[in-house]
């Protein structure tokens, strides 16, 4: 039984990984993104806009199906399923991110720019001192919602072949089949579980920071 | 590209769309009740059913919608219930957008600032005429945009029911490019199908969201 409860947990390791490696890609090249997102630029904001909106428009699992099966196919370049995985979430991870560095930059207040610039800052103390600090209080929150429902979404790979939590499951179910034949719904409750237990603190975290930036307005 | 492949089995595709638009509307309008009912439990502070609406929203939340299938699907039966295929999507649908519906709702209700309320009982209303008149029409304008968001949302969380064989358009496109290796066709009925499906919606949305927006100013 402990071996068992060790097997799904290396499972789980499978898609946390992919999650992290896709959302530390996604605050990277968002933020990025976002930087370029708040330019003033028409033809740079219509680029950005259209990117953001064709990966949302689809389903992720329509997009882990293009890159695992269409990529492959049209290119030749053979992906392995987890490097697939992580290319879809970076990519629709990203166009998220940016879209909230985005907010985070446009919902600070015109004049904090320009008092900062009467005041004597130069530009890059400005963006330290003033603009840094208040967009990062704004983002943090969304980050991390936006990171639970990466690991959340991560849990489609199995679709697409990857041996992690669920496929692990389903392993040790058949496995014992004869001595467990109700082995599924306590299989299964435990992978409900376990993804809740990893969320679920990350949720309350985001709350309670909202919470304590909305006592201190 | 093959266009005699593509007029085969187009037919295939319309007839999986027809099957996703039908569980994705049950499940969004029974997610619609369910939350719905959470978040009056919650406005109005029902004993017992408050907290019960407490923890299915954080289960509901923290979990993804596959694990939430897998459970009902491969699970449940070992207790006794069993569901259809079909049955599965809907409730899993209902239940993963209960809590997103009930939050939206939850906002709404809350925006209604508690002078109105006063206001409105000092002018001698009852509650059903405060509910009818003061608090849901300033609400209901209030969760709109994020009740479409939801809906979006679910439309394409129903690309997981293939999980538990329903014959949605993901497994008609996992089907087609595992017996007849034609994945370029097969992922491009795909994309078109879903954006078939969701694109018009989302233009409505942001319609219905931008006269909302002129309407409040």
């Amino acid at each position: 039984m402990g071996n068992n409860f060790l097997r799904l947990l290396s499972g789980l390791w499978v898609t946390v990984r992919i999650s992290l490696i896709s959302i530390a890609f996604s605050l990277v090249l968002g933020t990025l993104l976002g930087a370029v997102m708040t330019s003033k630029n028409k033809v740079v904001k219509v680029i950005c806009r259209v990117y953001l909106e064709i990966v949302r428009i689809m389903p992720q699992l329509v997009w882990l199906f293009i890159v695992f099966f269409g990529v492959t196919r049209l290119t030749g370049a053979n992906f392995g399923g987890e490097t697939s995985a992580v290319i879809v979430f970076t990519i629709w991870g990203a166009a998220e991110m940016g879209d909230l560095v985005r907010g985070a930059f446009q919902a600070i207040p015109k004049h904090q720019f320009e008092s900062s610039l009467s005041l004597g800052l130069t530009k890059p103390q400005m963006y330290l001192n003033i603009i840094f600090p208040q967009a990062l209080r704004n983002l943090l929150p969304n980050v991390i919602n936006l990171a639970t429902r990466m690991i959340k979404t991560t849990a489609l790979v199995s679709i697409i072949g990857i041996t992690e939590v669920l496929k692990v499951g389903k392993q040790i179910i058949d496995a014992n089949r004869f001595e467990f034949p109700n082995a599924a719904i306590w299989v299964y409750a435990a992978i409900f579980f376990m993804y809740f237990l990893i969320c679920f603190p990350l949720s309350m975290i985001s709350r309670a920071i909202v919470k304590k930036q909305q006592r201190s307005e | 590209m093959n266009i005699d492949f593509i007029q085969k089995y187009a037919p295939l595709y319309v007839q999986a769309a027809k099957l996703t638009v039908v569980i994705g509307v049950i499940g969004t309008v029974l997610a619609a009740a369910v939350g719905l009912l959470c978040a009056l439990a919650k406005y109005f502070k029902i004993p017992v059913a408050r907290q019960i609406a407490s923890v299915y929203i954080e289960l509901s939340r923290n979990t993804p919608l596959i694990v939430q299938l897998f459970f009902l699907y491969f699970g449940l039966p070992k207790a006794g219930i069993r569901l259809s295929s079909e049955a599965c999507g809907v409730i899993g649908l209902a239940f993963l957008g209960g809590s997103y519906m009930a939050e939206s709702f939850l906002s709404g209700l809350k925006s209604v600032g508690k002078i109105q309320l006063e206001s409105a009982e000092s002018l001698g209303m009852k509650r059903g005429q405060l509910m009818r008149y003061i608090v849901v029409p300033q609400a209901a304008a209030v969760s709109v945009p994020s009740v479409c968001a939801n809906v979006i949302f679910l439309l394409k969380e129903t690309s997981v029911f293939s999980a538990v064989s329903l014959a949605d358009l993901m497994y008609v496109a996992k089907d087609l490019i595992g017996m007849y290796y034609n994945t370029g066709e097969a992922l491009l009925m795909l994309v078109a199908a879903y954006l078939i499906i969701i694109l018009p919606i989302s233009v409505l949305f942001s319609v219905l969201e931008r006269r909302l927006k002129r309407a409040r100013n």
